[in-house]
């Protein structure tokens, strides 16, 4: 369970969130939309650990623990993921490697055996299957000339191999074509699992329709001003985010 | 803290004692006195049994040497050296030349264990250690032990220490002793064709391709000493070979003398594929003590379509001053140069290659990958030549940099040279960082900040380090680890 409260966060002096509540009980999926530059990807990065993001007020406990006293390292060990809105390269980073890598570190970190490279290649190539992604994509470097939608597909397969429990998606379904807005979907509903929660970060409708999440927040100016049900992402489709953030002004 | 610093600052600290080799070994030791006279020369000459001949040579070396002077254009610093303040001459006293390596001294075998390098055939040849390399084991300056010597002797493989060739096959030596570095080349080869002592020798006859990996291991242990080894590989018509070279010395506050010379001769169609790790003590993160290494490396491809391969990782040393060089004389031969330069804290490189073009249709491949991290400074300097003779010729550089922290430096200085129109030179050169996002990409999946920096830097050096023979790339992707982030892996 995630529980954010009072958050604040700014970046260069700049305050950005100003004061968040929310909490993403075991089990959930929780959807945030909100206009650009609200503070969407702020919010994500401060959950993950971003040293650049100052937090000023506030506090995050995940499963209880104090999230923001932990290491961005710590916090994927513990089983947060975040899928970035723009992944990074990784200039001669085999992706398999860096996968593995990944992988044998948060294992180790809870005490599970590491995976030898025969191993982990079965288990990668059964993901990219599930996920219908082309094996290539296992033998290029990180993100290095992956196309944008690429480069998405790329961060489902990191989170069906991390098997994260809190997974935040920013934006991940921006940038793919039909079949891969699926890929997103799929990857997610796989996880659900009773002690598994996601935060999807999104501009669309259409992601939604297919994760249904449980409920969905609207973020504008730092600030959570409105939450509901899934109508609530349909209602924004038709109307925006105009009235909202002229009431809460 | 942002990432990188933080890095940074785990890096420093843990690189105190992050240098795994800097233990020393109490040996007695025969040790000439200090300081470099005529009669140095003569007491290295007389340990060694040598000839008339050499002697003469060396004297010649040392008249040479005097009247030279230290080079000045590279770019490092260091207080000046007083050559009479080194000895010249230091050797584990027992025996010379251990019979078997049962001889050998336990206290020297447990040295090269702690090294991790292999001086037990029967371990080897049981499968224990693994990997099928002969090995020289050169401790100060002598040759303390060389295994499978039988084994390659069987194809007419000639591998032993310098000194014991000269006694035992003089007449290849003195056939090719200097004729790749001529003696007053620069200060530092005049210097140590004045006073080596002692190195690995390799002849490989024609045809024959050498059936294991040779290699030296060269360990400085004395105090006050520097090393002046001298290296000869010659493969003669068709043959081919791969050696490797290692090195450490303990961690002390002085500086140390290392200052080798490398020939390599290809006659027709022959292959010689020379890798080196260097892992000399680099000096603490103030810049206290760690080796002064000045190398000079050259291979000449005599032979048409011969072919020379240089692979460096240089982790160590305080200064490093190191151009292994292709002279590409024989018709369609090929010259490569594949190099990691990595410097940490206080650490200066200058190092590069040369490829003197001049025969038809030379080729010469150049991949440079400099990384510097700390205060440290980094330089490539190369060298392509194109003589008039050399129609058709191409060369392709790459020169890479990546840098770690904004208190490093990082500097290419090619010189193209090209006196034959219808040559092909190019250049390309790069410099990166490490950034903030790379750092906390790798981080949010779980890697720590020495994973990270360990994976991104193992991957900048990827072309190079898959030059190198399996066992030793292992080996060097650890030791950029190591160097980088102290954590012993
Ligand atoms: N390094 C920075 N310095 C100054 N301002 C920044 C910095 N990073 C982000 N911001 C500002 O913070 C605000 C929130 O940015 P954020 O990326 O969180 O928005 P978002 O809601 O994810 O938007 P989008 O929907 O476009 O992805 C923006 O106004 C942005 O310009
Ligand atoms: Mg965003």
């Amino acid at each position: 369970m995630l529980e954010i409260s009072g958050l604040a966060a700014s970046v260069e002096g700049t305050p950005i969130l100003r004061g968040i509540d929310l909490v993403v009980p075991s089990g959930e999926v929780h959807a945030i939309m909100g206009p650009n530059g609200s503070g969407k990807s702020t919010l994500s990065y401060v959950l993950a650990g971003r040293e650049d993001y100052t937090v000023t007020a506030g506090s995050v406990r995940f499963d209880g623990a104090d999230l923001l006293a932990m290491e961005p390292e710590m916090r994927a060990a513990a089983g947060v993921f975040l899928a970035f809105q723009a992944p990074v390269e990784l200039p001669g980073v085999n992706n398999a490697n860096f996968l593995r890598t990944a992988l044998n570190a948060i294992r180790r970190a809870r005490g599970e055996p590491e995976l030898d490279a025969v191993q982990f290649l079965k288990l990668a190539r059964a993901q990219s299957k599930a996920l219908a992604m082309p094996e290539d994509m296992l033998k290029r470097n990180v993100n290095v000339g992956f196309s944008g939608g690429e480069k998405k597909r790329n961060e489902v397969l990191q989170m069906a191999l991390l098997r994260p429990r809190l997974a935040i998606l920013d934006e991940t379904d921006s940038g793919l074509d039909i079949d891969a807005l699926r890929i997103v979907a799929d990857g997610v509903n796989a996880l659900r699992r009773p002690e598994f929660s996601a935060l999807v970060i999104t501009h669309h409708q259409r992601l939604l329709e297919r994760l249904v999440p449980d409920r969905v927040h609207v973020l504008a100016g730092g600030r959570i001003l409105r939450s509901g049900g899934p109508e609530l992402a349909r209602e924004l489709e038709t109307r925006g985010y105009g009235a909202i953030t002229a009431a809460a002004a | 803290m942002p990432a990188v610093a933080e890095t940074l600052e785990t890096v420093e600290s843990l690189a105190r004692s992050g240098y795994k080799f800097g233990f020393e070994t109490t040996i007695d030791m025969d040790v000439a006195p200090k300081g470099l006279t005529e009669d140095t020369i003569r007491l290295i000459s007389a340990r060694k049994g040598e000839p008339a001949w050499l002697l003469d040579w060396r004297f010649a070396a040392f008249a040479a040497w005097r009247k030279m002077e230290e080079p000045r254009w590279a770019r490092v610093h260091h207080t000046p050296i007083d050559y009479q303040d080194i000895h010249y001459y230091a050797a584990p006293k027992a025996k010379a030349g251990p019979a078997s390596l049962d001889e050998v001294d336990p206290e020297l075998l447990a040295t090269y264990e702690k090294l991790g390098i292999p001086l037990k055939e029967r371990a080897i040849l049981a499968g224990v250690q693994g990997a099928n390399v002969a090995v020289d084991a050169v401790f100060d300056s002598v040759s303390v032990a060389t295994t499978f010597r039988a084994t390659l002797a069987k194809s007419g493989v000639i591998f032993c220490p310098i000194s014991e060739a000269v006694r035992e096959h003089p007449d290849l030596v003195r056939q090719y002793l200097g004729t790749v570095v001529p003696v007053a080349d620069n200060f530092f080869s005049a210097l140590n064709s004045a006073v080596f002592t002692d190195g690995s020798f390799v002849y490989i006859p024609p045809g024959v391709r050498c059936p294991m990996e040779l290699s030296t291991y060269f360990r400085i242990n004395a105090r006050n000493t520097g090393q002046f080894e001298r290296t000869l590989i010659i493969a003669d018509a068709g043959a081919q070979v791969s050696y490797l070279e290692g090195c450490t010395a303990p961690q002390r506050d002085e500086n140390q003398l290392h200052a080798a010379v490398v020939e390599l001769i290809a006659l027709d169609d022959a292959k010689i594929k020379y890798s080196t790790v260097q892992n000399w003590y680099p000096g603490d993160a103030e810049g206290r003590g760690g080796i002064y290494n000045f190398v000079t490396k050259r291979g000449l491809c005599r032979g048409a379509r011969s072919r020379i391969s240089w692979t460096q990782v240089e982790t160590g040393s305080a200064i490093t001053w190191k151009y292994p060089s292709c002279v590409l004389e024989g018709d369609g031969s090929v010259g490569e140069f594949y190099s990691v330069a990595m410097t940490n804290h206080m650490q200066q490189a200058d190092t590069g290659t040369k490829m003197i073009h001049i025969g038809r249709d030379t080729r010469s491949t150049i991949v440079s990958k400099g990384i510097s991290a700390g205060k440290s400074d980094n330089t490539y300097r190369g060298l392509v030549r194109i003589g008039p003779r050399a129609s058709g010729a191409r060369n392709h550089t790459q020169c890479d940099s990546l840098l770690i922290g904004d208190r490093c430096g990082a500097h290419t200085v090619p010189y193209i040279e090209s006196r034959n129109p219808s040559a092909k030179v190019e250049h390309e050169a790069t410099t990166s960082k490490i950034s903030e996002d790379q750092m906390f990409y790798c981080r949010a999946r779980g890697l720590s900040q020495e994973d990270a920096v360990g994976l991104i830097v193992n991957g900048f050096c990827k072309e190079v380090l898959k030059e190198l023979p399996m066992e030793f790339a292992v080996e060097a992707q650890k030791l950029l680890a190591v160097s980088l982030e102290g954590s012993v892996g």
